[in-house]
């Protein structure tokens, strides 16, 4: 919206300060001034205003000059509404509100004998022609100009109909159903019985508060008007410009609350400038007033301030004075409401409100306008005592460790969508089926609320190897949904995706790349973080369908903790690297992080360190291709042999010499004892007993 | 070195001990001083105190042995410092190491580059979030999370959006599909804002409340450089008995020096928003020109960062329906709230908002 400051300053005339200075005091109260241009000498500056949707008096000139009259406490001068004296009429048009629930006033009058032509300066206070160039506002001729110009003035819409297109009278009513009108911009419309029309006793003129008709527009042939200035109610307004596709002036002022009492004032300041150029007006204004809508507007019970709930809510301000009465009184009164003070109680008034300001409705609607007008910046910072203590959430702590978790393995963090493709969820959601789809989606690939960090980690991972960035170690730590449209389960998760070499560059080392035993690393560090008896890593048969479609059913491991099923991670699948064209081998896993959130950290205990010497025995095994690690590892525990304190598979070697199903692994052992140095006997047992035990296992020593 | 034999004393007097005894003092000695390897220490500590051939043995066997009764005890006093100086050679030679020139044998190229292990970075948001919870947990407030997909109540209805705000349109909210038969205020839609669970909070516990709110929320807006239908927001919520917005302003104002400094400044504007009244939106001097007026800052010298106000009466109404403390007339609060990638671009100098959401592995590397 565009503002003059020329215009402003007709309302002001005891304005004390610069252009510069009003814009800045404005906007530091709520009127926010975007934008000053200079238009030179003489002409002031044009500001373009930016004035949220609540304040909707505000835009237009004489509502701006009321906000800087209160601001600085000067005159804002009347509207000029004199008129010059009316011919009386044998008989007054006759206008009729049918629709009383939903057209609060309607104020016609009559004007003959006038001469359509193009706009000029007509009187000291109606630059018609000066302004709107200023403004660049288009000029059409006289009588659409007189109702623009009083729309800038004072943001009350009026309509100029041709009288003698018109028949009979007027009657605001609903639209007939099927009912014809051709509005102003040409289209022809066909109404619904929601549509408030403005009619004659044959037919729609126009539409109510939004748009007029084509037939009753004026033209240059127009010698008698009729001029609308009305108060809609701003549902029905807003419900027929929606349906009509149409988003006017006029529409946008009713949608959001009209003033009941600027009908008669728009009227005049019409009429004013449209006489200027000959004519006269023809009997009273028709003035038609709904009670009801009189005493839910204009007329409104006054409301209760007390000075107490001003301080209560707004606190102190620099000059330590606080906000004081007569504060409150020059503020409000400025603004149009009316205070007298309640006798009983010292420093509390009943506030009647003015009939433009219908975003006023409670107490706090005053304090708010007091705290606005005195300046937010005028209130002192003070910081609030307080005597509570500060509640982590649960999950704050297991996050932090899984986060921290990540991070030292040299996983960067991410954060991907919230959506993805339906044909995604199907082949990621951990429970089947299980996919709420969106409503209005951003597009077909972001359909359905994730079921898992998948989709998104993929998407990453394969970004980058597309850009040519080879290593990728990613995370994301974020909310995955199911259940049903009509309740949606959230979940926390972590996905983890990595490709490439490990380490990601060495001049003088081989680099090798990273697989899935680096990812199971990486699981067991994490797993080891929380309080858990019991941990193990398993797989299914490709043809029994349990392994997640996105995972190589042989390359991939379900991770199960305390008999619950925690996790997948794997290499992803072939098919699925296929369909999205990558070469490199990517191991990806999801983690259901909230089952782990839900187990206790594990606290660190320590124990005492043994002084006396460990001693390592390799033992060199040949193996059936058949027999895994978990199975030579698992009779090594069941020894339960306390000196025998670490055993590990330390290599694991393949080759065609050693028979096409076996193959050789190289166990290393410690022993030690935390009260003596193990004799030579005792180590000679322990090493027979671990023979025994892995032999059983299928296990033969290497010669 | 002379492989020569300990040859057996031809008398026992006093100075012909200690002439034969200096003899072999000198020679380990001399012997010592040539130690230049690893290798060199091993001949000679075998060559002298080696348990088979070791000179000392032989001095034990040839001279101490064989020494005549009355002449045992000088011997032996003479022996001992011989054997505590050849100790004492071996040690030293032992803890000098090896020679400068087996060391510079040893040369690697210090120059070639070091091997890089991937070293994982927080994401920036992550990074800004905990920054922002921070300084409002020093300043007592707990943390708070909700649901990203929300109901039409807790989003609308319960932070004061009347019925037919424009937020509620298609056009500006994402929603769960399949909504339209169901009651407006059981409706799921993806949160648009934390604020929600500032109702959530309080319908769960009575004031004093002190909360921060950080969360995902979503908008049916189209991606450009500065936004996103996805991005974060961190709320706060304090309510307890005379809560003013000199309160709320001061909150703010200690917030944004201790997240950018102390020399920045704040600005209260008025604002509107549904849920708070008196509404303010807060901007703080230009932490790239502070205050000047630069490109960043569009030269206003000011930068636009978060809204906030009083809590609405109409919240607590909603608020009390649960939890009946919530009275306006008795107490009163504030909440704020601000979009962390704006700060987080801000502080990190991120000129697109996309590349938060990519996961490019050389836009992460700049944060670890």
């Amino acid at each position: 919206m565009k503002i003059l400051t020329k215009w402003l300053r007709t309302y002001l005339p005891e304005l004390p300060v610069s252009d510069t200075q009003l814009a800045e005091d404005l906007t530091l109260r709520g009127i926010a001034v975007e934008g000053i241009f200079n238009l030179g000498s003489g002409n002031g500056s044009l500001y373009e205003m930016d004035i949220t949707t609540n304040r909707v008096d505000a835009m237009n000139h004489y509502g701006i000059a009321r906000e800087a009259a209160t601001i600085y406490g000067v005159e804002l001068r009347h509207l000029d509404t004199t008129l010059p004296k009316h011919q009386p009429s044998a008989q007054n048009l006759p206008v009729k509100i049918e629709a009383e629930d939903v057209c609060g006033r309607f104020t016609a009058r009559v004007l003959r004998g006038i001469t359509i032509g193009p706009s000029r300066d007509w009187f000291p206070g109606a630059e018609v022609s000066t302004y709107f160039s200023l403004l660049e506002q288009k000029q059409i001729s006289n009588a659409v100009d007189a109702t623009n110009f009083a729309w800038l003035a004072m943001g009350q819409p009026t309509h100029a109909f041709d009288l003698d297109k018109i028949e009979g009278g007027i009657i605001v009513r609903r639209a007939r159903k099927g009912e014809k009108l051709k509005t102003l911009d040409g289209m022809d419309r066909i109404l619904d019985p929601d549509d408030l029309v403005v009619a004659d006793h044959t037919k729609a003129l126009g539409l109510a508060g939004v748009m007029g008709g084509w037939d009753t527009m004026i033209t240059a042939e127009t010698k008698n008007v009729l001029i609308e200035a009305a108060w809609f109610e701003p549902m029905a307004v807003r419900r027929t410009a929606r349906r009509h596709g149409l988003h006017t002036d006029a529409s946008h002022r009713f949608e959001r609350g009209a003033d009941f009492n600027a009908a008669p004032v728009a009227s005049a300041i019409v009429s004013r400038i449209l006489l200027a150029n000959g004519g006269h007006i023809d009997g009273d204004l028709v003035d038609v007033r709904v009670p009801s809508w009189e005493a839910r507007t204009a007329q409104r019970p006054a409301i209760s301030l007390a000075l107490s709930e001003v301080h209560r809510l707004l606190g102190s301000t620099i000059d330590k004075e606080g906000i004081t009465s007569s504060t409150v009184e020059s503020i409000l009164t400025g603004l149009g409401c009316t205070l007298s003070s309640a006798a009983t109680q010292s420093a509390s008034w009943q506030v009647q409100l003015p009939s433009w300001r219908l975003d006023l409705e409670r107490e706090i609607d005053l304090i708010e306008e007091v705290a606005r007008v005195y300046g937010y910046n005028r209130f002192a910072n003070t910081l609030p005592a307080f005597a509570g203590g500060v509640k982590s959430l649960s999950s704050a702590e297991p996050e932090l460790v899984a986060r921290r978790t990540l991070l030292a393995a040299g996983f960067h963090e991410t954060i991907s969508s919230t959506f993805c493709s339906s044909a995604e969820a199907v082949l990621t959601a951990p429970i089947p089926g299980q996919i709420v789809p969106l409503g209005n989606p951003l597009s077909e690939e972001a359909g359905v609320m994730r079921p898992s960090l998948v989709p998104g980690l993929l998407n990453a991972a394969s970004g980058n190897l597309n850009r040519d960035v080879a290593d990728v170690r990613l995370f994301e730590l974020g909310t995955v949904f199911s259940g049903t449209t009509e309740k949606v389960d959230e979940r926390p998760a972590l996905s983890f995706a990595a490709a490439g070499n490990l380490p990601s560059q060495s001049s003088l080392h081989p680099t090798r790349r990273i697989e899935f035993h680096d990812l199971k690393g990486l699981v067991e560090q994490l797993l080891s973080r929380f309080q858990i008896r019991d941990i193990y890593f398993d797989r299914f048969p490709s043809d029994t369908g349990l392994t997640p479609a996105w995972l190589h059913p042989y390359r991939s491991a379900r991770v199960v903790a305390d008999g619950l099923t925690v996790g997948w991670f794997g290499q992803l699948h072939p098919t699925e690297a296929a369909a999205r064209k990558i070469k490199d081998t990517i191991i990806i896993g999801e983690i259901y992080i909230d089952r782990l959130y839900k187990l206790p950290l594990r606290k660190p205990a320590a124990r005492d360190i043994s002084r006396f010497q460990p001693v390592r025995r390799d033992f060199s095994l040949i193996l059936d291709q058949s027999i895994p690690w978990e199975r030579i590892d698992k009779s090594l525990a069941s020894l339960q042999i306390p000196e025998l304190v670490d055993w590990r598979a330390a290599e694991v070697f393949r080759d065609a010499k050693l028979g096409a199903n076996d193959y050789a692994l190289l166990v290393s052992t410690t022993f030690q004892a935390p009260d003596r140095t193990l004799r030579e006997e005792e180590l000679q047992s322990f090493q027979s007993r671990v023979v025994h035990a892995v032999s059983a296992a299928g296990a033969r020593l290497r010669s | 070195m002379t492989q020569d034999a300990i040859p057996a004393l031809p008398d026992y007097n006093d100075s012909a001990l200690d002439q034969a005894f200096a003899a072999l003092a000198k020679q380990a000695t001399d012997e010592a001083a040539a130690i230049g390897s690893p290798d060199d220490l091993e001949a000679f500590r075998l060559r002298w105190v080696g348990r088979k051939q070791g000179r000392l043995n032989d001095v034990s066997a040839r001279w101490l042995k064989a020494a005549p009764s009355e002449a045992k005890k000088s011997v032996g006093e003479r022996f001992k410092s011989l054997k505590e100086l050849i100790e004492g050679l071996l040690d030293k030679a032992a803890g000098t190491g090896p020679s400068h020139a087996a060391l510079a044998a040893e040369a690697i190229d210090i120059t070639l580059p070091g091997t890089r292990h991937l070293t994982g970075a927080e994401h920036p948001i992550t990074r800004t979030l905990n920054e922002i919870v921070s300084v409002f947990a020093a300043l007592g407030y707990s943390v708070g999370i909700g649901p990203e997909v929300e109901t039409d109540f807790y989003n609308f209805e319960s932070m004061n959006f009347p019925p037919g705000h424009p937020a509620r349109d298609t056009q500006d909210t994402l929603v769960i599909a399949s909504q339209e038969r169901r009651p407006l205020r059981d409706r799921l839609l993806l949160r648009t804002h934390t604020s929600p669970v500032q109702m959530r909070t309080m319908e769960q516990q009575p004031p004093p409340i002190r909360i921060v709110i950080p969360g995902k929320v979503h908008r049916n807006d189209a991606m450009d450089a500065t936004h996103s239908p996805i991005f974060h927001q961190v709320e706060g919520l304090c309510v307890d008995t005379n809560i003013t917005f000199s309160d709320l302003k001061g909150t703010l104002d200690h917030a944004m020096k201790a997240l950018f400094g102390s020399s920045v400044k704040t600005r209260f504007f008025p604002s509107f928003f549904p849920f708070t009244e008196p509404s303010a939106d807060v901007q703080i001097s230009c932490i790239f020109c502070g205050g000047k007026g630069c490109r960043k800052c569009k030269h206003s010298g000011w930068i636009e960062l978060l809204g906030c106000g009083m809590v609405d009466p109409a919240v607590f109404a909603f608020a009390q329906e649960k939890q009946p403390a919530y009275d306006p007339k008795k107490i009163s609060g504030f909440a704020f709230g601000m979009g962390v990638e704006r700060i987080a671009m801000m502080k990190y100098g991120i000129s697109e908002i996309g590349q938060l959401y990519a996961g490019d592995m050389r836009f992460l590397n700049q944060f670890a």
